[in-house]
């Protein structure tokens, strides 16, 4: 089966963060980008945004480094998901992920990460411009996109 | 073929599940000690808070996960290995040969060598056993002492005061977690703790413990001794190595090579019994963490099944501990290295921290007290040895900006 994916694309971005309010609402009930799983990172000197979440990538770290099971592989989307009722609150998956993408909530005792809401991602679905899109996994740009940090491996990647 | 993996935390389990991934038709063996399913220590303290039952700390949820794998899962202690006859024996009598052999052991709890130690009020916090202890003997209205401000002390400090049990830390160093935090953060992490009513009592030696009319007595250094009800013990670990006793090359832990192979060519070691390669030092220590027990069993196992290029470049000695609500973490060289420039942040009004250490334009190291969001990219930073070029300057002029660094340097101008 062909999977899709989250195709961030920078340059098309305008900082709206239309994508941070439909993921808090989407998940979280409430539109308020604190509490959003996608964030747009602003560079002011250059006039730069950069959208950001997790690529819910191979080496899956945070799925790894978790000792209780409750971060599972997604079969029909191949995101990485949190099981709340399992999730202990440990924050190991927190640290483990090189991309900084899974977060600690405080008000919940438990961690959050994107799960590209089940197949249908509300960022993409918001963006007014193009810049994030959820597209099939091959297309090119997927590959490089991945690449952008993930020569992290500690361990050879034949782990993964 | 025949492989053995003495050991089911996490370390064991991933090793005998990557092995069945690789090697659909070998005979895999995983032996424990503890009467219990493979369950995961890091989460006893979330069960000492009454958040989760028992099964919520199993390593693997699903009811027949070993058996669906064809992996024999037994409950043993292991009393022997024979290298030349590559055989082990066990505490039933029975013998089992092997072709290749997993130590992945772990560590036990150890105790200073003071009179009293082995009172019965005495327990470690360790196994699911000493948990049914603690939840039994640690209640409302109890006195309780917590030797030992490390990370396992640290992270029950919230479920023994969750309790409802008046407590008192008894540190022998002048901070918390000392292996773990610099001396700011390390002295924020007491001032929380004695703000939410837990003494916390630094530089302070325990002398001995006696028993007098049913209470512990507590003889400390310069103080008066404190008479309570129960003691945990939480003043460190060392490796399980019996086993490599007279047999392997050992230090801290079983010496291994970038194979987790131990000095016998058919015998790995992996976790916490295992002094691996550390990433950022270049040379092998015990972390004894949970992300390296899991790099350690992967490897080992890939290597077990006649891996050829499944070297471990390292794994990054990091930290997360959660404190009565205040969080702290700790990567790579946070102490810093000779040469290398420092930047902090030091907010304690607000119990926020951040150090970070570079050396040359790169993060080696990091400390965050009260961080909670893109924290593991520090990691990344570490683990890419990121050229931060003039970020290293935003960066010691505000350390916050740890993922815009990462991003400015990782993300294409025009897109991916």
């Amino acid at each position: 089966m062909l999977m899709k994916s989250l195709y961030i694309n920078p340059e098309k971005c305008t900082g709206c963060l239309q994508c941070e309010m439909a993921c808090s609402f989407e998940n979280e009930g409430v539109f308020n980008p604190a509490r959003s799983r996608i964030k747009v990172f602003t560079f002011h000197d250059a006039g730069r945004f950069v959208p950001y979440t997790c690529t819910q990538c191979d080496e899956a770290w945070c799925m790894k480094a978790c000792p209780v099971e409750a971060i599972v592989l997604n079969a029909a989307t191949g995101s990485k998901d949190i099981i709340n009722d399992r999730c202990v609150g440990c924050k190991v998956c927190t640290i483990a992920c090189p991309f900084g993408t899974v977060n600690y909530n405080s008000a919940s005792g438990k961690v959050i990460k994107c799960d590209l809401c089940g197949g249908n991602p509300q960022c993409a679905q918001a963006c007014p411009t193009g810049a994030i899109t959820y597209i099939d996994a091959d297309a090119t740009g997927l590959e490089r996109m991945r690449l952008w940090a993930t020569k992290t491996d500690t361990a050879h990647h034949a782990a993964a | 073929m025949k492989h053995i993996i003495i050991g089911t935390g996490p370390a064991g389990v991933v090793a005998a599940e990557t092995l069945r991934k690789r090697m659909p038709e070998a005979d895999i063996t995983l032996i424990g000690g503890e009467p219990e399913r493979p369950y995961s220590r890091m989460a006893i303290p979330y069960h000492l808070m009454g958040n989760i039952a028992e099964s919520g700390t199993y390593l693997r949820t699903a009811p027949n996960h070993f058996r669906n794998l064809d992996i024999t899962l037994l409950h043993q202690h292991v009393n022997s290995i024979d290298a030349a006859a590559k055989s082990i024996s066990l505490d039933n009598g029975n013998m089992l040969t092997f072709d290749k052999l997993l130590l992945a052991t772990g560590s036990r709890p150890t105790r200073p060598p003071l009179e009293g130690m082995d009172l019965p009020g005495v327990v470690s916090c360790w196994t699911l056993a000493d948990a049914r202890k603690i939840i039994a003997g640690a209640n409302a209205g109890d006195d309780v002492v917590l030797m030992g401000a490390g990370f396992i002390g640290c992270i029950i400090l919230e479920a023994l005061a969750q309790r409802g049990v008046n407590l008192t830390v008894v540190e022998m160093e002048n901070r918390m977690v000392p292996r773990m935090m610099d001396d700011q953060s390390g002295g924020l992490l007491k001032q929380w703790c004695q703000s939410k009513g837990v003494t916390v009592l630094t530089s302070t030696r325990v002398k001995c413990i006696t028993e007098e009319k049913g209470k512990l007595v507590v003889e400390l250094e310069g103080r008066e001794p404190l008479k309570v009800n129960l003691v945990i013990c939480a003043t460190g670990v060392r490796a399980n190595m019996e086993l490599a006793d007279g047999l392997l090359d050992t230090n801290h832990g079983i010496l291994v090579n970038e194979r987790l192979q131990t000095s016998h060519p058919d015998i790995y070691a992996a976790g916490d019994v295992a002094e691996g390669k550390d990433f950022s030092t270049g040379g092998y220590s015990v972390q004894a963490i949970q992300p390296t027990a899991v790099e350690h069993g992967a490897l080992a196992a890939i290597n077990m099944a006649g891996g050829e290029d499944a070297l471990h470049r390292g794994s990054i000695n990091m930290n997360v501990l959660d404190t009565m609500g205040l969080i702290s973490a700790s990567f790579g060289l946070w102490q810093g290295v000779d040469g290398g420039d420092s930047a902090a942040l030091d907010n304690p009004q607000r119990y926020r921290y951040i150090n970070l250490q570079f050396e040359d334009d790169r993060l080696v190291g990091a400390n965050a007290l009260g961080l909670t969001q893109h924290v593991g990219v520090l990691r990344g930073l570490i683990q890419n040895q990121t050229r931060l070029g003039k970020w290293k300057h935003k960066l010691m002029e505000d350390p916050t900006r740890i993922m815009e660094a990462y991003l400015a340097q990782h993300v294409p101008r025009h897109g991916p």
